[in-house]
């Protein structure tokens, strides 16, 4: 990193972290939103007009069409809570809700979630409440270096809503039961699209055993 | 990823209409065909949403079977009460495959359409005639320990990666169409996929500006299924060598097989001839020596694939062993 780009990072962190707003990111210079999609070569072609519920508020966005749902909500939003770890859909950094199911943001358009509700890691906290799964990760060390982590809460807390729906698992031994119970092997399983590079599984699995009322 | 341009359909016969137009895509999960589109392997210049279209729906036939719309999700047919008792081998192929985030998006029809996860399919720097016809194979003499045994050709050697059309196929499963005339058509799976020879490029037997908007399962057969897996983790990993087994026995003698295979070719695998080695006959391990010797009837290695025969021969007759032990 050469240093106008280091200083313009400093910057736009900086701005982000004193609560600036969306409108203010936006006219940023291009090259201070780092790897937007609009980087690529090609002829602008028409901008699409979109209305996404994010965290409960509404957003209308104009957009380039092919503006990811992940670089929507960091770029053009300044929700960084969401992360782009491989932006291929291998990690699981990029993590959020939407309709309260979890879904990959890096893999699917924005525009393509016109009118639907997105729940990213900014919208799970009430005020200084924490989330049953922030609170039960900060208490367990569900986390080292933190990168993985709001793709962790967003995948757990979709994974037991499906888990509470009777969603079975390629570990479920008798598909039929109606409700498998959730053991050790079954959170690992469920939980294995969201990558961890500092291997904090072991507290990750009893963080959200905590949180979704189990024995730990 | 290239500039293009967006449309949302209305209906599967507008979709397939939009379809037809040179460089147009149909995007339903997009979970394969954007990460393609990111790396420039898929260039398309318009894309047609068909999110929105009512073919997310899985109802009985009236022949007792299963009709499985286009749309549904990977999970929610994984989750179907009626699929996970009477398809079971359907359920847990999908359940194997990817992970929840993306099983949550990833759709029917996009499952069976996913491209091939050849290294050098996705890496555009190098020759690959399924990406650039006549460009040649790189993985033929390269790094090919994830590819082809069965049914490869001078020109590719890629397979198929999804677990889902493994089961499909052990099922006999039909995938009906509409084209942008509106005209229906339903394809059995068995000619759904196609072998790479000349023309690895063209991958199924869609015409342009067909659309998928169902998959039938006919009423299951009798027997215990089961889907196996074998793979370098264990989850969220490609296959190596999967198997889809359908096979009805009692104490100790088999009355009738159904194998497909995952992994081994460019589309899922399966030889009538192996069946009917198991058909009617003791299940014992001389039996599965011979059903697995027809299965790879010219099956061939290319040096860093060779173990995918011993591999093949193995999981099919612990799978075997396991359906017929009790």
């Amino acid at each position: 990193m050469d240093e106008d780009e280091a200083n313009t990072e400093i910057s736009r962190r900086t701005l982000i972290e004193s609560g600036t707003t969306a409108l203010l990111v936006t006219t940023l210079p291009r090259a201070a939103l780092g790897a937007g999609p609009l980087e690529d070569a090609g002829p602008p072609l028409p901008s699409v007009t979109m209305e996404l519920q994010i965290n409960g508020r509404s957003h209308s966005l104009t957009l380039d069409p092919r503006t990811t749902l992940l670089d929507a909500l960091r770029e053009h939003l300044a929700l960084t809570g969401s992360k782009k770890g491989c932006d291929h859909g291998q990690c699981g950094a990029c993590t959020v809700l939407i309709e309260g199911r979890r879904i990959n943001s890096c893999l699917t358009l924005a525009v393509m979630h016109d009118g639907q509700s997105v729940t990213t890691i900014e919208g799970l906290a009430e005020g200084d409440n924490l989330h049953p799964l922030q609170t039960a990760f900060v208490e367990h060390d569900g986390f080292q270096c933190g990168y993985c982590t709001s793709g962790q809460i967003c995948s757990a807390i979709g994974m037991l809503a499906e888990s509470r729906t009777g969603m079975p698992s390629y570990v479920t031994e008798d598909l039929t039961q109606p409700q498998p119970e959730l053991t050790d092997a079954e959170i690992r399983e469920r939980m294995s699209g969201n990558i961890c590079r500092c291997a904090a599984y072991p507290n990750i699995v009893v963080a959200i055993k905590q949180a979704a009322g189990m024995p730990t | 990823m290239k500039a293009f341009t967006y449309q949302r359909a209305d209906s599967a016969a507008h979709a397939a209409a939009a379809a037809v137009k040179p460089g147009a895509k149909i995007i339903a999960g997009g979970t394969n065909l954007l990460d393609l589109m990111k790396l420039q392997v898929e260039t398309p210049s318009q894309l047609v949403d068909i999110n929105r279209l009512p073919l997310d729906k899985i109802e009985e036939t009236p022949d007792g079977g299963l009709r499985v719309g286009a749309l549904v999700r990977n999970s929610d047919l994984a989750a179907d009460p009626q699929v996970r008792r009477r398809y079971g081998v359907l359920s847990r192929a999908l359940l194997a495959g990817a992970s929840a985030q993306l099983r949550n998006k990833a759709t029917t029809g996009g499952n069976l359409l996913q491209r091939t996860r050849c290294y050098y399919f996705y890496d555009v720097t190098k020759p690959c005639n399924k990406r650039e016809p006549g460009s040649g194979c790189a993985a033929l003499a390269g790094f090919n320990r994830i590819h082809a045994i069965l049914g490869t050709s001078d020109h590719c050697i890629a397979t198929h990666p999804s677990d889902m059309a493994v089961a499909m196929r052990a099922l006999d499963a039909k995938v009906e169409t509409v084209n942008h005339e509106g005209e229906a058509r339903v394809i059995p799976i068995a000619e759904f996929h196609r072998l790479p020879g000349k023309t690895p490029e063209i991958e199924t037997s869609l015409k342009s500006g067909e659309i998928i908007t169902a998959v039938t399962l006919p009423p299951p057969l009798p027997g215990v299924q089961l889907y196996r897996k074998v793979r370098d983790r264990a989850s969220y990993a490609f296959a190596l060598v999967s198997v889809a087994a359908i096979v009805d026995s009692s104490r100790g003698r088999i009355s009738s097989a159904r194998l497909a295979f995952g992994g081994l070719a460019h589309k899922p695998w399966r030889v009538a001839q192996a069946e009917e080695k198991l058909a009617n006959t003791s299940a014992n391990a001389s039996a599965f020596k011979a059903a697995a010797n027809a299965v790879l009837d010219g099956a061939r290695g290319f040096g860093g694939n060779d173990f995918k025969i011993p591999l093949m021969r193995r999981t099919l007759h612990s799978v075997l062993a396991e359906i017929t032990r009790a």
